[in-house]
C-alpha cells in the first residue's frame, strides 16, 4: 500500500515530533527508556494518528479502541503521545519522574489520563489485552484491541500462555505487534536469550504473522490494514525495528537502552531527529 | 453496583455440599440476575466447582487451560473492559504461582475481579506441599484494595460469594477441598465483610479462627464449658479489613488470646491479630496456633489438623497452658 506523499509527510513530522519530545522529557528527568522509546515511535504514531478511534477528551468513552503497551518501558514516548494528543495537558511532562508526579517510568492506568492498563513488568500486557478482546466480543462491539509487545519481553512464558489463548479463542479482534528491534538490556536478543525463527514461532501459535519494516509507515499502514480486515485469527505484526531510531550516535546500541541525557548530549540528540 | 441487590433465594442444602460447590451454586445464581459475571478457570472447571457455571453459561465461561498467570492478566482485561470476572483456580497457583499478576493487573489497577482460591490450607492432605497453600493469607493481604476472606463452612462461603458483588474491589476468597461440617444451621445468620461472628461467649479465653479451624474451635469451647472454662470464640472470617473491634474488646474481656489457622503462623490470622493488638498496646497473651513456620507433610486432611494441634485436641492443650500464664 502506498501512501498519498501528504498523508506519509504528516505521520512523518508527527514521529519526529514524538522523537524530539522523548529527548526533551529525558534531558529534563534524570534519565529515562530512550532506546525502545525510540523505536516504537512510528508505530504509536501510525496507530494513535492514523487507525485508532479515539476521543482524547473523553478518554473512558466505551466505544474506543484499546492499546496496551506490553512493553511498559516504553512509557516515556508513550506519554509524549498522550500529551500531544491533548489527553493532558503536556506541560505537566515536566514534572516526569519527579516527587507525587502521575507520570514515572511505566505508566499508572489510574493517574495518567488515556492509558489502558498499568504495564512495566513484561509478560503481563498481552494477556490483560486477551482479556479485553474477549469482553469486546461478549458485549458485541466493534471495537478492536492493539497490544505493542517487546521483542526481549517475548522470553516471558506469559506471553506465549497469552498467544496460545488468543489462537484458542481466536481473538481477531486483537492485534498484537512485536517492535523487533533485536535488543535487550543486557545485548542483542539472539545472544541473551535466542528468539529466532520468530515468525514461525507466532506462526505455530496460529497466529497470522506479517513482517514489516516498523519504521514504513507505508508498510505499517498496509500490515494494519490488513489486520483489520482478518475476521478468523490474531495477527501479530512484526515490526522491524532500530532501537534508538532517529538519534544517529544511539541507534543499535544496547547501552542506550536507559539513558541519562545532559544538556550537550540532548542538543546533539535533537539535532540528529531534525537532520531525520 | 446491584449484582446482589434484592436476593430471594437461599440456599437449603449448604448443610451437604462443600464449600466449592456451594461456590459454583451461587455464583450460578448470580450469573442468571447479572450477566456481566464471567468465570474463568484454568483446567480446574471440574475441582473447582466453577463448572457450575459453565454448564448453566458456557458462552461466559473461559478456561485458559493449565496457564495461570495469563488468566489473572485477561481478567484484569475483562474487568477493564466493564466485564465481572471471577476466577477459580487452586489457592497455592492463585496466590503464589500468580501473585505478581494479582498485584500488578489486578490490585495495582483497581479491577474487580473475585479470586476464589480453592483446596487452600492442608485441606488438599494427600496432596502433599506442593499442593497446600499456607501462605495465601500472608501473600494476598498485602495487596493494596485486596479484601481477604476464609469462610468457615458453607453457608459462610455463599455468603462471602454474595458479599463479594457488594464492592467494586478485588476479593480474595480462600475456601478448602473437601466436605466442612456444616457451623451454621442454615443461611439465618449476619455475614458483613470486616466482622467477625461469635460464635461462643465466653470471658476467660478467647480463640479466634478463620476458615476449617472453626469447628474445632467450636468443640473446644462446648467441652471446656463442661469444666468451669470459659472460652469465647470469633469466627475471623475477614483477614482483610480484620475487625478490630472484636479484637480488642476480647482482649479487654478475657486477656488471653488464641488464633488458630490452616497457615503458617507468619503473615496469616495470628500476624493480623497481633498487629492489632501491637497498635492498640493493650497487655495480653497470646499464643498462635497453625504451621509452625513449617511445610506441610502429607496426611488426611483432618489427620493434619489433629497433627498440626489446630483440632479441638490442639486447641484445649493451649488454652490450659495459656491459663497458667499470668498476666502483668
Amino acid at each position: 500500500m502506498v501512501l498519498e506523499a501528504s498523508e506519509r509527510k504528516r505521520l512523518q513530522d508527527m514521529a519526529r515530533r514524538n522523537r524530539e519530545r522523548i529527548v526533551e522529557i529525558t534531558e529534563k528527568c534524570g534519565g529515562g527508556h530512550v532506546g525502545g522509546a525510540l523505536s516504537q515511535t512510528d508505530i504509536l504514531v501510525a496507530l494513535y494518528y492514523k487507525y485508532m478511534k479515539i476521543d482524547p477528551k473523553n478518554p473512558n468513552w466505551p466505544e474506543r479502541d484499546r492499546f496496551v503497551l506490553s512493553k511498559g518501558h516504553g512509557g516515556i514516548g508513550y506519554a509524549a503521545l498522550l500529551g500531544d494528543l491533548g489527553y493532558f495537558n503536556r506541560e505537566d511532562l515536566k514534572d516526569f519522574n519527579k516527587m507525587h508526579s502521575p507520570f514515572g517510568m511505566h505508566l499508572d492506568c489510574l493517574k495518567v489520563r488515556g492509558v489502558d492498563a498499568s504495564t512495566g513488568s513484561l509478560g503481563h500486557g498481552l494477556g490483560i489485552a486477551v482479556g479485553m478482546a474477549i469482553g469486546a466480543r461478549l458485549q458485541g462491539m466493534k471495537w478492536h484491541t492493539y497490544c505493542l509487545v517487546g521483542d526481549g519481553e517475548c522470553n516471558e512464558g506469559s506471553i506465549w500462555e497469552a498467544a496460545m489463548s488468543a489462537s484458542h479463542y481466536k481473538l481477531s479482534n486483537l492485534i498484537t505487534i512485536v517492535d523487533r528491534n533485536g535488543f535487550m538490556m543486557d545485548g542483542p536478543t539472539e545472544q541473551v536469550m535466542a528468539l529466532e525463527p520468530f515468525a514461525d514461532k507466532w506462526r505455530a501459535f496460529g497466529f497470522k504473522v506479517l513482517e514489516i519494516n516498523g519504521h514504513d509507515f507505508d508498510q505499517i499502514s498496509d500490515a494494519i490494514e490488513q489486520s483489520l480486515a482478518e475476521k478468523e485469527t490474531p495477527v501479530v505484526i512484526i515490526a522491524k525495528t532500530v532501537k534508538g531510531k532517529g538519534v544517529d550516535f544511539m541507534e543499535n546500541k544496547a547501552s542506550w537502552h536507559y539513558a541519562v541525557l545532559d544538556s550537550e548530549m540532548a542538543t546533539k540528540a535533537l539535532e540528529s531527529i531534525r537532520k531525520g | 453496583m446491584a449484582v446482589t441487590k434484592g436476593i430471594t433465594w437461599t440456599i437449603d442444602d449448604g448443610g451437604n455440599m462443600t464449600q466449592a460447590e456451594i461456590f459454583g451454586e451461587v455464583l450460578t445464581k448470580l450469573g442468571e440476575k447479572n450477566k456481566k459475571i464471567v468465570a474463568l478457570t484454568a483446567d480446574l472447571a471440574g475441582t473447582s466447582k466453577i463448572g457450575k457455571f459453565q454448564k448453566r453459561f458456557p458462552e461466559r465461561f473461559f478456561n485458559f487451560g493449565i496457564a495461570e498467570n495469563n488468566m489473572f492478566a485477561a481478567a484484569s482485561g475483562l474487568a477493564a473492559v466493564g466485564m465481572l470476572p471471577v476466577v477459580s483456580t487452586f489457592a497455592v497457583f492463585a496466590s503464589l504461582r500468580s501473585a505478581e499478576f494479582v498485584r500488578t493487573d489486578i490490585c495495582y489497577e483497581k479491577r474487580n475481579v473475585k479470586i476464589i482460591g480453592t483446596h487452600s490450607g492442608t485441606s488438599f492432605g494427600q496432596g502433599g506441599t506442593t499442593h497446600h497453600c499456607t501462605e495465601d493469607l500472608g501473600v494476598m493481604r498485602t495487596f493494596p484494595y485486596m479484601t481477604v476472606i476464609a469462610p468457615a463452612d458453607s453457608y459462610e462461603t455463599a455468603k462471602a460469594v454474595v458479599a463479594a458483588f457488594e464492592t467494586d474491589l478485588p476479593v480474595y476468597i480462600r475456601i478448602g477441598r473437601s466436605f466442612e461440617t456444616p457451623l451454621h444451621k442454615n443461611m439465618d445468620f449476619d455475614f458483613e465483610i470486616g466482622k467477625a461472628i461469635t460464635l461462643h461467649e465466653g470471658t476467660d479465653v478467647t480463640v479466634i479462627v478463620a476458615g476449617r479451624t472453626a469447628q474445632g474451635a467450636l468443640k473446644a469451647a462446648e467441652i471446656a464449658k463442661r469444666n468451669g472454662i470459659s472460652l469465647r470464640v470469633l469466627d475471623m472470617h475477614t483477614i482483610k479489613p480484620i475487625d478490630e473491634a472484636a479484637i480488642m474488646q476480647a482482649v479487654k474481656d478475657t486477656r488471653r488470646i488464641i488464633t488458630v489457622e490452616d497457615h503458617n503462623v507468619i503473615g496469616g490470622l495470628g500476624s493480623a491479630v497481633a498487629e492489632v493488638i501491637a497498635r492498640n498496646g493493650r497487655t495480653c497473651a497470646m499464643r498462635c496456633l497453625g504451621l509452625q513456620d513449617e511445610f506441610s507433610i502429607v496426611g488426611y486432611p483432618n489427620e493434619l489438623l489433629h497433627f498440626y494441634k489446630l483440632d479441638v485436641d490442639g486447641i484445649l492443650e493451649k488454652v490450659q497452658e495459656l491459663l497458667k500464664v499470668e498476666i502483668g
